[in-house]
């Protein structure tokens, strides 16, 4: 922060000479589980555009929840862009914070999506319980572990795909809320994101099933041994896009606008949609992804669009105060 | 000892004046202005809102569990970190020191870590909580946990509180009780507890604020379940993640305030204790 502030004052004093190239520097603030992915897209952003212009640029990254750096960012952490866990998050920074054109989602290319994820299961080897799609989780006996949806993006996604499957079976909204009470009643352990999710049911051995990411889920198999998990991908789930956008205030102020937007647009080339498909996350390159199709099996998914009108009406109708989740919880017997 | 702040006699130590403004001045700024600014923000709910949402029963079970913990939490803290501050300074044995800097350890380590720590070592496949389970004795994840948490954030205090106190109180004042007849259990509780009570308060008072305010440490092992493990500044982070920041404000002025009458009301119980004690 101190190394950023002296950095953007020491560029402040000196007036960029015409034509002579000065190092930048940009912020890329994300949510938890692209620490790996953006590691690996960084690098390779800042040799490309060091080939392309005679710049050289860093790119620092900032990880947390998805909502907390929004919040960092409407409170005035200086980063250039975001690229976060929900649309609903960059709406905030442009509706709270005015710091994002409020039509940044049609910037970009798939709604300023340059991948997207689905919310899967992951078993214990062997799949000892049989789980098999989203009714088996609320089978007698099985404990289900996820993030909190209060706290964490992607256990809001995994809210909403249940929600989805409780919509679709029952027929009904009274329906789709007593399947999601079900699956809550089955949750021993709410963690405040994503990883620590993992954490709780690889590490602590909590639970029969992990509800998260398809890359959180991929990941944790690669990393923590494949001889131990297995992920169940199940009949339907939820089209997840974690969306990214140039946070125009601060690339005006700081005349990092040409190289912020250089490097949103990077993640759509078929370099990076290669890194991102590595790294678990769908691809939006057709081509990409057909190389990778073994890895992501086709699957019937829910739209937040569509299915629950965007991310702001759901954010309000399900995860407010006194939304369907503080709901479920108040009636619930405790 | 018992000298007022403001009626002053002319001191060895000059410049009252200079050094109560700087005093004043930089409470005002780290402390007062920040805490204002909190009951600023709340006020924007108004009245409604803010007891829609600070004293909502959901809050309510929060409170109930960050209060509770922290109270049972600090009363087993008083109890054996004045055990082991008795160790400390009336025994010499070897590796004293050792004991001495571990018992600072809750101090100086990030809580997160000591979180995942307990967590770990309290989980149904962990090192202790694998010998309770078969007992059906849940640790990890249950109001228990959150309770071993605060324990362990909160030592340092009782314990650095009550040290050089009972390091005062010297040897001869149990001897002359013994030799006046006195029991070893009468020379405890009538002779070094009375002594000891406020600085044992104060340890009290330090560990039960630590812990009601604890989150880093404790977030990892409540469980986080709306009504049963939820812990009160979890419900503030959840404000904040939906955006609410009066909402997260309401909580946490309701918190300064409950803080601030039980440190209070300590404080007047430490007062009344040392006067009697006095007398």
């Amino acid at each position: 922060m101190i190394r950023r502030l002296i950095l953007a004052a020491a560029l402040a004093l000196l007036p960029a000479a015409a034509g002579v190239a000065q190092p930048v520097t940009i912020l890329n603030a994300s949510y938890d589980p692209t620490r790996e992915l953006y590691r690996a897209v960084n690098t390779a952003f800042a040799a490309e555009w060091k080939a392309r212009t005679g710049t050289s640029v860093t790119i620092n990254q900032s990880h947390g929840g998805s909502g907390k750096q929004a919040r960092s960012v409407i409170d005035g952490l200086d980063a250039d862009v975001v690229t976060l866990a929900l649309s609903g998050d960059i709406d905030e920074i442009a509706r709270r914070g005015k710091l994002v054109d409020p039509g940044w989602q049609a910037r970009l290319p798939y709604k300023s999506t340059p991948y997207w994820s689905t919310i899967v299961f992951l078993v214990r080897k062997g799949n000892p319980k049989g789980i098999k799609d989203w009714n088996d989780l609320v089978k007698p006996g099985v404990k289900v572990v996820m993030a909190n949806p209060k706290t964490g993006g992607g256990a809001r996604w995994i809210f909403l795909a249940a929600w989805g499957y409780g919509q679709k079976t029952t027929g009904s909204a009274r329906g789709a809320r007593d399947y999601v009470a079900k699956l809550l009643g089955r949750v021993p352990v709410l963690d405040s994101g994503a990883r620590g999710a993992t954490t709780t049911f690889a590490e602590r051995g909590i639970g029969d099933v992990l509800l998260t990411w398809e890359n959180e889920a991929i990941l944790a198999t690669r990393e923590l041994g494949a001889d131990r998990f297995e992920i169940v991908v199940p009949s339907i789930s939820i089209r997840a896009e974690p969306p990214v956008a140039v946070v125009d205030k601060v690339v005006d102020r700081r005349g990092t606008r040409a190289v912020a937007e250089a490097y949103l647009q990077y993640l759509y080339t078929p370099t990076a949609q290669e890194m991102i498909a590595r790294n678990g996350y769908r691809p939006r390159d057709p081509e990409v992804a057909a190389r990778y199709a073994a890895q992501f099996p086709d699957i019937r998914l829910f739209d937040i669009d569509r299915n629950f009108g965007g991310w702001t009406k759901a954010q309000k109708i399900f995860f407010s105060d006194n939304g369907q989740f503080d709901q479920i919880y108040a009636s619930a017997p405790h | 000892m018992r000298t007022g702040i403001l009626n002053v006699r002319p001191s060895i130590i000059p410049g009252f004046g200079v050094t109560f403004g700087i005093t004043l001045t930089l409470l005002s700024v780290i402390v007062l202005i920040p805490l204002s600014a909190v009951f600023i923000r709340a006020a924007g709910l108004g009245w409604q809102g803010f007891v829609a949402v600070a004293l909502s029963d959901r809050a309510l079970q929060a409170y109930r569990l960050s209060f509770g913990a922290a109270a049972i939490a600090a009363l087993i803290n008083a109890v054996f970190g004045l055990l082991t501050a008795w160790v400390l300074v009336r025994y010499r044995f070897p590796g004293r020191r050792l004991v001495s800097a571990l018992v600072d350890l809750p101090f100086a380590l990030p809580t997160a870590v000591a979180g995942i720590a307990l967590t770990a070592l309290y989980a149904p496949n962990g090192w202790i909580g694998g010998v309770l389970a078969p007992w059906g004795i849940d640790v990890a994840f249950t109001p228990l946990g959150v309770v071993i948490a605060l324990v362990f954030v909160g030592l340092p205090f009782v314990v650095r509180t009550v040290e050089p106190v009972l390091a005062d109180l010297g040897l001869d004042v149990e001897e002359a009780a013994a030799s006046l007849g006195a029991t070893r259990w009468q020379t405890f509780a009538r002779v070094i507890l009375p002594a000891l009570g406020p600085a044992l308060l104060t340890g009290f008072a330090l560990a039960f604020a630590r812990g009601v305010g604890e989150y880093g440490s404790v977030i990892f092992i409540a469980g986080n379940m709306p009504y049963r493990t939820e812990i009160a500044p979890l419900l503030i982070v959840v404000q904040l993640e939906q955006h609410n920041i009066a909402g997260a404000t309401a909580i946490a002025v309701t918190m300064l305030v409950a803080s601030f009458i039980l440190l209070l009301f300590t404080n007047l119980l430490q007062n009344w204790q040392r006067r009697r004690t006095l007398a």
